[in-house]
């Protein structure tokens, strides 16, 4: 199994689960035990989910990936005791970062029910050209990416997080906008454009939304 | 050692280790207790060991043995370590066993001596402390090595900001002492020191100080461009001298002189001596005792059109006592040498192996899981850290868990059979063993479950060891609550683990060999030889290849007569089928079963075969650089020699001659050494001196890359008055047609930089040190056969040093020129490593193909086509279902890696055995509920 089958899930999974941090090893770069160089892919997984993770009010540093070879044992000790230290710095998981544990869950979950669409973002936009560190830390923090981010994925996950908190009951705009800390005319733009999917309805007796 | 090939009798005698190899897990208890510190060998001295110890890491077998200067062994006094295994493994009364085996055939690989400059002093080693050897510094850069991977000096054990590295040490010399030869793999070992020290730090200021640069393998140069462009480094060409040692910081001078600023003395902290290679030692008596011959360096006397072979039939050699050699060499000769004996011992293949018989596998999927877990103390190992017994106590509770005990060592015989007897008795259905790493054991314990009757994939390991005691030893408590956790996950694991079944595929015995030239036609008998029928391809109307174009080499084997009896071999084989003319116009299937399209000059051919073998060899770049095509005096090296065969008068009657070296390589659209143009051009040199003894002939050149033995005829061509004048790539020379006092020719004219001034050298003739280039057809060939292409597009291999003889694409081999320019025993003893390659596949009746692979979940596939691409492996397709195209997996090209899962937007494909249940199940119970939230 490669680095790169950690799945986006797993890594929110055990967020949600409560972790304060997650550490994924990789093979060194460029030097596959397959040939297919999968640990390209685990750092591009792990570049895209710190952006994420940032978005949703989240410190982006809990989420780390390092690349070494079975003879690194004393490189492994070296960046898990300095990633152990920086954990320990931010502190818990959401209370650091001042969120409630059910804000922190809405928000996970809303990401997690987003995979499949990442999944297909980033194989149409988010392939880098060039296998390097660099070239793929560079492309990740371009303005091109940013753009691409906000565009394609900022506004799925904010109906993400609407339809979640609509689950448990009917909201007006302004109480969604609060909840989520939106900006009240993007979530009635949200919500006329999942309106219009058929995913919300307005309910006039109420003078606020529910799920269809 | 007596009697003859086939039938050898050979006495050893084994020496004691003290040790009872059978008992000893490696635990490395005895070493913690044993009170003697010595020298430690593996580390060149550098640190220290104790008297009992594992000689390294990777040690095979991996038990402990002990030195003989132990108190025990010395004195008769100690013997703590008897106490301290638990295992009754120390047998500190063990003696000297001789041993008597029969073998049909021997391979001799003893490797190589780094030179030892101590015996001269050469450049203050032994005197001065911070003079160390390439192989002092490499264990110094190492993680195993004396300061854990910490580059520091010896005099004060601080960091060096100021490393040089001096080449040549005891190589390319014909002083008392020294070897005459090129030790081969010196400059680009340094280069890969000088990457890593700046690896380690920075600000590292590297210098080395070389004569040619010798970059001619495989992605060298590259290399070697790489190292010299980082910033702080310099390469310096220029022979050098020990100054003297400060004595207040122990610093080293060295003196150095450049052509630009004559001589220079500057300091440094640390020189590391690039020594060479000597023979192993005691040649002399191995070759008494083996009654082989040695050549005149001392080491191993091989066949020139065979480097595998020694003078005694039955007898072979591979690795470094064949000469200096790098480690892809040394790989293909050992496979080579594995070829050999299989040709020399066909006739009894097999007859020493047994079938293993397993109990039926009992069907126990609709069962709930019933869980056994073993936690092993090994030795003291795990148990002297985690609490073994609270860890077993604490499994108890766990959900499904019907039994759990504590074994000493869970890996020992009697603890695998107690195993199987609880699985079966308890009916347990699931077995987790906490022990030690998957990487060493999976094996053993799956086959535990096997005896037991039920499904190997029923198995899980967690591992208590690496990831436990051994990293939080100080850290009891916290270790006992990690190993429950671990252990814990396993258990979560286990209860979702499925039962999967290996497929076994037929393998069709047949081989395919893709290009007739030298390689392809030694690899093609060296398969026929052992019952295999092999269908040989030349795209030509001749076999023969390149070499067909080569009339001697540098030993003086007459290559035209060597290449008609192999033809002539190869054409009167019965299991060899030729086809000439041929090309390749479909190649589909898989490991053991291809299918192959052919038209050739008998037709169109359907071939079906089990392994293909890429041999494919590479021509002769055509310049079109200094006047060729255009001046008929201008030829290339292959030209040249076809002229001195055949004793051209215009030619031998020239007055002078120049060579000009790297034409159409080493530049920036072919950046690679062609690495036997060299040689070629050494050769020629001296077979037209043999004809003409007063022609003049100059060789301009950049590097002179006569690596290995060949170094001798460098020197022997320049004591034959042979003049050798170094240009560089920003001053390539010029070549002008021109008549000089009546008689026409090519004025070549280039700086010299030891003078300072242009040169002007007029030439009869003007030959070409052509690049060697792949063929255009590689392209195609890959495409083909789903292989890669390197990026000079000669073909990739798996892995550059461990497999060049595979590729990544299983059941296809590579060997020749295909693979990289090489001289023609280099490409002989490669292709019968590629034999040797195919043979592991040919020689087995079914290739078993793990059950860890991907599947599809049909109705989840949505066609986007994600898995396919990322697939390297070319193992997913789509495939028609009455619902549309689906993916679909082909579980013989899978290789389980699993990157297909991450992409899969529905999660339609699955990896068996890592199943997203199978790992969020452990993510989910990787922590206890009160610990989080």
């Amino acid at each position: 199994m490669c680095s790169g089958r950690v799945d986006l899930e797993f890594i929110l999974r055990a967020f949600s689960n409560g972790v304060d941090g997650v550490f994924i090893g990789g093979c060194r770069l460029d030097e596959c035990n397959y040939i297919t160089h999968g640990n390209y892919d685990a750092l591009s997984n792990v570049l895209l989910c710190k952006k994420i993770l940032e978005h949703i009010g989240l410190n982006p540093e809990r989420l780390n990936i390092e690349f070494m070879s079975s003879g690194d044992g004393i490189l492994l000790v070296d960046m898990i005791n300095n990633y152990c230290e920086k954990v320990t710095e931010i502190g818990p998981l959401g209370t650091s970062e001042g969120m409630e544990g059910k804000e922190l869950s809405l928000k996970l979950e809303a990401v997690t029910q987003l995979i499949p669409y990442l999944k297909l973002v980033e194989r149409e936009k988010l392939r880098v050209p060039v296998k390097s560190e660099e070239a793929y830390h560079q492309f990740f923090k371009s303005e091109a990416v940013d753009r691409l981010f906000n565009e394609l994925i900022l506004d799925k996950l904010a109906i993400s997080q609407i339809l979640l908190l609509l689950r448990e009951k009917p909201l007006s705009t302004g109480e969604m906008a609060m909840a989520l800390g939106l900006n009240p005319s993007d979530v009635a733009r949200h919500i006329n454009s999942s309106s219009r999917h058929g995913l919300v309805r307005y309910d006039a007796q109420r003078k606020c939304y529910a799920l269809s | 050692m007596d009697k003859k090939a086939g039938d050898f009798t050979v006495t050893l005698n084994k020496r004691p280790r003290y040790i009872d190899e059978v008992k000893c897990t490696g635990c490395g208890t005895c070493v913690e207790y044993c009170p003697l510190e010595i020298p430690d060998p593996y580390n060149q001295d550098l640190s220290s060991n104790k008297a009992v110890h594992i000689y390294f890491s990777q040690a095979v077998p991996l038990v402990t043995y002990i030195d003989e200067s132990c108190l025990y062994l010395e004195e008769k006094k100690c013997a703590i370590c008897e106490g301290a295994c638990q295992n009754e493994a120390i047998c500190l009364h063990q003696e000297a066993e001789e041993l008597k085996v029969k073998v049909g055939a021997i391979v001799l690989c003893p490797g190589y001596e780094p030179f030892d400059p101590e015996l001269r002093g050469d450049y203050g080693y032994g005197k001065m402390e911070n003079v160390v050897t390439s192989l002092d510094f490499e264990r110094l850069l190492c993680a195993t090595g004396p300061h854990e991977g910490e580059i520091l000096r010896p005099s004060d054990k601080k960091h060096p900001h100021n490393i040089a590295w001096i080449q040549c040490v005891g190589s390319r010399q014909v002083v008392p002492g020294g070897n005459s030869y090129c030790s081969s793999v010196c400059c680009t070992y340094t280069q890969k020191q000088v990457i890593l020290a700046k690896d380690h730090d920075p600000e590292t200021e590297c210098t080395v100080f070389h004569n040619d640069i010798r970059s001619y393998s495989k992605d060298f140069e590259k290399f070697y461009q790489r190292a010299a462009n980082l910033p702080g480094t310099r390469f310096i060409r220029s022979y050098v001298s020990i100054g003297k040692e400060i004595p207040e910081s122990k610093n080293v001078t060295i003196r150095y002189a450049t052509d630009e600023d004559g001589v220079k003395e500057e300091e440094f902290d640390l020189v590391v001596l690039s020594v060479g290679l000597n023979p192993p030692d005691e040649t002399e008596k191995m070759a008494e005792l083996y009654d082989i011959e040695l050549d005149s360096h001392g080491f191993c006397k091989t066949n020139p059109v065979n480097p595998i072979e020694t003078s005694r039939p039955g007898i072979f050699v591979s690795g470094a006592f064949q000469g200096p050699l790098d480690i892809p060499e040394s790989v293909f000769s050992a496979s080579g040498a594995g070829s050999q004996c299989g040709e020399l011992l066909n006739h009894r293949r097999g007859r020493l192996s047994k079938e293993r018989i397993y109990p039926e596998e009992k069907n126990v999927s609709r069962e709930e899981p019933r869980v056994g877990v073993f936690v092993c103390h090994c030795g003291a190992n795990i148990g002297r850290v985690v609490d073994v017994p609270s860890t077993v106590d604490y499994v108890k509770t766990l959900p499904n868990v019907v039994h759990a005990e504590e074994q000493l060592f869970s890996c020992a015989t009697d603890s695998a059979e107690s195993i199987t007897e609880t699985v079966r008795e308890k009916g347990l259905n699931r077995v987790v063993v906490a022990a030690c790493s998957p990487r060493t054991l999976e094996p053993l314990f799956r086959d535990t479950l096997r005896e037991a009757g039920i499904n190997q994939y029923y198995l899980d390991m967690a591992n208590i060891r690496e990831h436990c005691s051994w990293v939080h030893a100080r850290e009891k408590e916290k270790a006992t609550e990690k190993a429950m956790d671990i252990t814990r996950m396993s258990v979560a694991r286990a209860c979702h683990l499925e039962p999967l079944q290996e497929i076994d595929l037929p393998v069709n015995k047949k081989a395919l060999v893709v290009g007739g030239g030298i390689a392809g036609m030694t690899c093609a008998l060296s398969i026929a030889n052992q019952g295999h029928e092999v269908y040989l391809l030349e795209k030509e109307t001749e076999l023969g290849g390149m070499s067909r174009k080569i009339h001697s080499t540098l030993d003086g084997v007459d290559v035209q007569a060597y290449l008609s009896d192999l033809v002539r071999t190869v054409y009167q084989h019965r299991l060899i089928h030729v086809y000439t003319g041929a090309v390749i116009t479909e190649a589909t299937g898989y490991v053991g079963n291809f299918i192959t399209s052919v038209t050739s000059d008998i037709g169109i051919t359907e071939i079906k075969h089990g392994a293909a073998v890429i041999a494919t060899g590479a021509q002769e770049y055509k310049p079109v650089e200094y006047l060729y095509g255009e001046d008929d005096r201008v030829l290339t090296q292959l030209e040249l020699g076809a002229q001195i065969a055949s004793r051209e008068e215009r030619l031998i009657n020239s007055e002078s001659l120049v060579m000009i070296q790297c034409v159409g390589c080493r530049q920036e659209d072919r950046n690679y050494c062609a690495r036997v143009c060299c040689s070629h051009a050494i050769k020629n040199a001296l077979n037209l001196k043999k004809i003409n003894p007063d022609i003049d002939i100059t060789i301009i050149f950049r590097d002179m890359r006569t690596y290995g033995f060949t170094e001798d005829y460098y020197r022997q061509a320049s004591d034959n008055d042979v003049k050798f004048i170094r240009y560089e790539p920003d001053e390539k020379p010029r070549v002008v047609a021109v008549v000089a006092e009546g008689r026409p020719v090519l004025r070549v004219t280039l700086p010299d930089y030891i003078l300072g001034r242009k040169l002007a050298v007029d030439a009869d003739t003007l030959v070409l040190s052509a690049a060697v280039i792949p063929p255009a057809g590689n392209r195609d060939i890959s495409n083909l056969f789903k292989v890669s292409l390197g990026p000079d597009d000669f073909f990739k291999e798996a892995h550059v040093k461990l497999r060049p003889v595979e590729f990544g694409t299983e059941g296809v081999y590579l060997c020749g020129m295909a693979h990289y320019p090489k001289h023609i025993p280099e490409a002989i003893s490669q292709a019968h490593g590629a034999a040797s390659r195919a043979l592991t596949l040919l020689s087995n009746d079914i290739v078993t193909v793990s059950g860890s692979v991907c599947e599809v979940k049909e109705n989840d596939c949505v066609s986007c086509g994600a898995c396919i691409t990322v697939c390297v492996y070319n193992a997913i397709e789509f495939h028609e279902t009455p619902h549309g195209k689906k993916a679909w997996v082909n579980p013989v090209l899978c290789k389980g890696d699993g990157l297909c899962c991450a992409k899969c937007p529905t999660n339609a494909i699955f990896l068996k055995h890592f199943t997203d249940e199978d790992l969020l199940s452990q993510i989910d119970t990787a922590f206890h509920e009160e610990e989080v939230m």
